[in-house]
């Protein structure tokens, strides 16, 4: 039998190509990939009676609720120089990440009818609620920038520096995607506690406070914990891009640093399992 | 007339080796019993959770499958047809054993889940992009798909606005929009009425000959005879014969309908046809 299969350069089904192949294989399955998520996108708001109109409102509303609460209620704006562009801005770039996570752990599992009929390699699927997640920032910085401007920020051209501080939180993002993704697909369990990770994720990341003021009552390693950590890095970077006042060089390597590696290490990561996703 | 085809193929070059298959579900099935408690009682004591259940629906099959040739694989249900052929198109990884395929099969099946809330438009351009078409390529065959699927104003509405049968209807078009070395047929006959069967079946026959091969999964085993010039019997995921079509259909019928057997007679005997459209088995 071994022969025949030689003779004949049968090759195993459903066999995972190599690396470069799988890339090559996803590239060209980029028409579905952006097709795709266009459609799950306006599929999320379907149902509702002010359908796409959701897509400003769930920014503008979470904006509210979270400066009712730590801005009027608790005053948490001690030590912050316009505390609401600095509270909207860290919504609405840790959401990203939120969002990126929750999709990618679902990313498998809600797609099963897909995957049980068609080939296509699966890094498809997280890729694209990826860029679900994404489509919803861009759609959440047409409120964010007015409150940025509104609250007296003037434009400059470091405002620019937006484009770039995105690129890169999409990679992270999107290697975050491919990881969560795996493992959602393996064990059933991780969306039921996803939501408490983030929730302790989003109170250390410096989302409602200053983690400068904060760490200042620490020790000197809480502070460097603290800023290292990539939920803070991208919402610092953003807040430097559209916020006067005095920012660090080395966040843009700390945001490079986490892009490149965590995206690498999410893609090699769920590539080592692809053949186990069609196994439900 | 496949029976020419499959005699001529003898030394024909293999497109499917399937070497001693076996395929495993495993399912993480509902907690029935004691609730939370007993849920966290059994983590503490490190038991595998009663709800992970594993089905072994293939058992060690083995086959060689050649150019040319359109194979039947027929069976009670539950006997693992659709497994193997979900095995041979690679979504599904053997526990054991291994398949091999020239080319990339292409699964064509009624479970074709396609996405319930977009419209019957917005699933002809998302199923074809994500065969593997080109934006250029959807355009040329979008009226196609549309027209063979004759499902009319219908096209512009969710998915989940359907009946099972327009359903399958759209989907089966998408599917057969493109060629296949391997093709791969679950059931996809079984629903629409007749009128779409018929050309269905047509649509078949035209694929068969673009393809090398095609493997049918039907509970229809007139559809077998007719389409099919060898055949599979499988029982509880292991092969019970495997040959020329008419003898392995033939066995499996005096097996498990001896009924239709002896209607059958009785027609052939009183000058009728020998294959009418009601010969449907009642495996179960």
């Amino acid at each position: 039998m071994d022969e025949l299969i030689a003779r004949y350069q049968l090759r195993r089904a459903g066999a995972r190509p190599g690396v470069v192949d799988y890339t090559r294989e996803l590239w060209g399955r980029r028409h579905f990939i952006l097709a795709f998520s266009t459609a799950n996108n306006a599929v999320g708001y379907s149902a509702s009676f002010l359908g796409q109109a959701w897509q400003l409102l769930t920014p503008l509303l979470n904006a509210g609720v979270y400066y009712l609460i730590f801005g009027v209620l608790l005053h948490t704006k001690r030590g912050v120089h316009n505390y609401v562009a600095f509270l909207v801005i860290g919504i609405f770039i840790f959401t990203f990440t939120q969002s990126s996570l929750i999709g990618g752990a679902r990313a498998i599992s809600s797609n099963v009818g897909l995957t049980r009929v068609l080939h296509f390699p699966r890094a498809v699927l997280p890729v694209s609620s990826t860029l679900v997640a994404l489509q919803r920032l861009v759609y959440s910085m047409i409120i964010m920038l007015p409150i940025v401007l509104v609250t007296g920020e003037r434009p400059r051209w470091q405002w620019l520096l937006l484009l770039p501080a995105i690129a890169l939180q999409s990679m992270f993002c999107l290697g975050l995607a491919f990881i969560i993704a795996r493992i959602g697909a393996k064990v059933p369990d991780t969306s039921q506690l996803l939501p408490f990770l983030i929730r302790t994720w989003l109170y250390i990341s410096g989302v409602f406070y200053s983690i400068h003021t904060f760490a200042a009552d620490h020790g000197h390693w809480v502070k460097v914990v603290l800023e290292v950590n990539p939920g803070a890095v991208y919402v610092e970077l953003v807040r430097a891009a559209l916020i006067e006042g005095p920012r660090g060089q080395h966040l843009w390597w700390l945001a490079v640093g986490w892009a490149i590696a965590v995206l690498a290490a999410g893609y090699l990561f769920f590539w080592q399992a692809e053949e186990q996703y069609g196994r439900v | 007339m496949s029976d020419a085809v499959s005699e001529a193929s003898k030394d024909a070059e293999p497109t499917v080796v399937v070497d001693d298959v076996h395929l495993v579900y495993r399912i993480t099935g509902r907690h029935a019993s004691a609730g939370a408690p007993a849920a966290l009682k059994r983590l503490v004591q490190r038991q595998p959770p009663p709800g992970m259940r594993e089905v072994h629906a293939v058992r060690g099959v083995s086959l060689i499958a050649r150019r040319g040739e359109a194979i039947g694989l027929i069976g009670p249900n539950g006997s693992g047809k659709s497994t193997l052929l979900r095995a041979i198109a690679g979504l599904m990884t053997p526990e054991s054993g291994a398949i091999y395929t020239q080319g990339q099969p292409s699964l064509l099946g009624v479970a074709a889940a396609l996405m319930n809330d977009m419209t019957g438009e917005r699933n002809v351009v998302l199923g074809c992009l994500a065969m593997g078409m080109t934006p250029e390529e959807v355009k040329q065959h979008y009226d196609a798909i549309c027209d063979f699927a004759g499902i009319g104003e219908f096209i512009s509405l969710p998915m989940k606005t359907y009946s099972s049968g327009m359903a399958a209807r759209l989907r089966f078009a998408i599917a057969a929009a493109k060629s296949h070395e391997v093709l791969l047929i679950d059931e996809a006959l079984a629903t629409g009425d007749a009128e779409f069967r018929r050309r269905s079946e047509a649509r078949i026959r035209e694929l068969r000959e673009a393809a090398g091969t095609v493997f049918l999964v039907s509970h229809g085993l007139g559809v077998v005879r007719e389409t099919c010039g060898r055949a599979i019997w499988l029982e509880q995921g292991r092969i019970v014969a495997d040959g020329e079509a008419d003898a392995v259909v033939g066995a499996y019928e005096a097996r498990h309908d001896p009924q239709a057997v002896e209607e059958r007679l009785a027609a052939a005997a009183a000058g009728g046809k020998l294959w009418s459209a009601a010969d449907e088995p009642s495996s179960a």
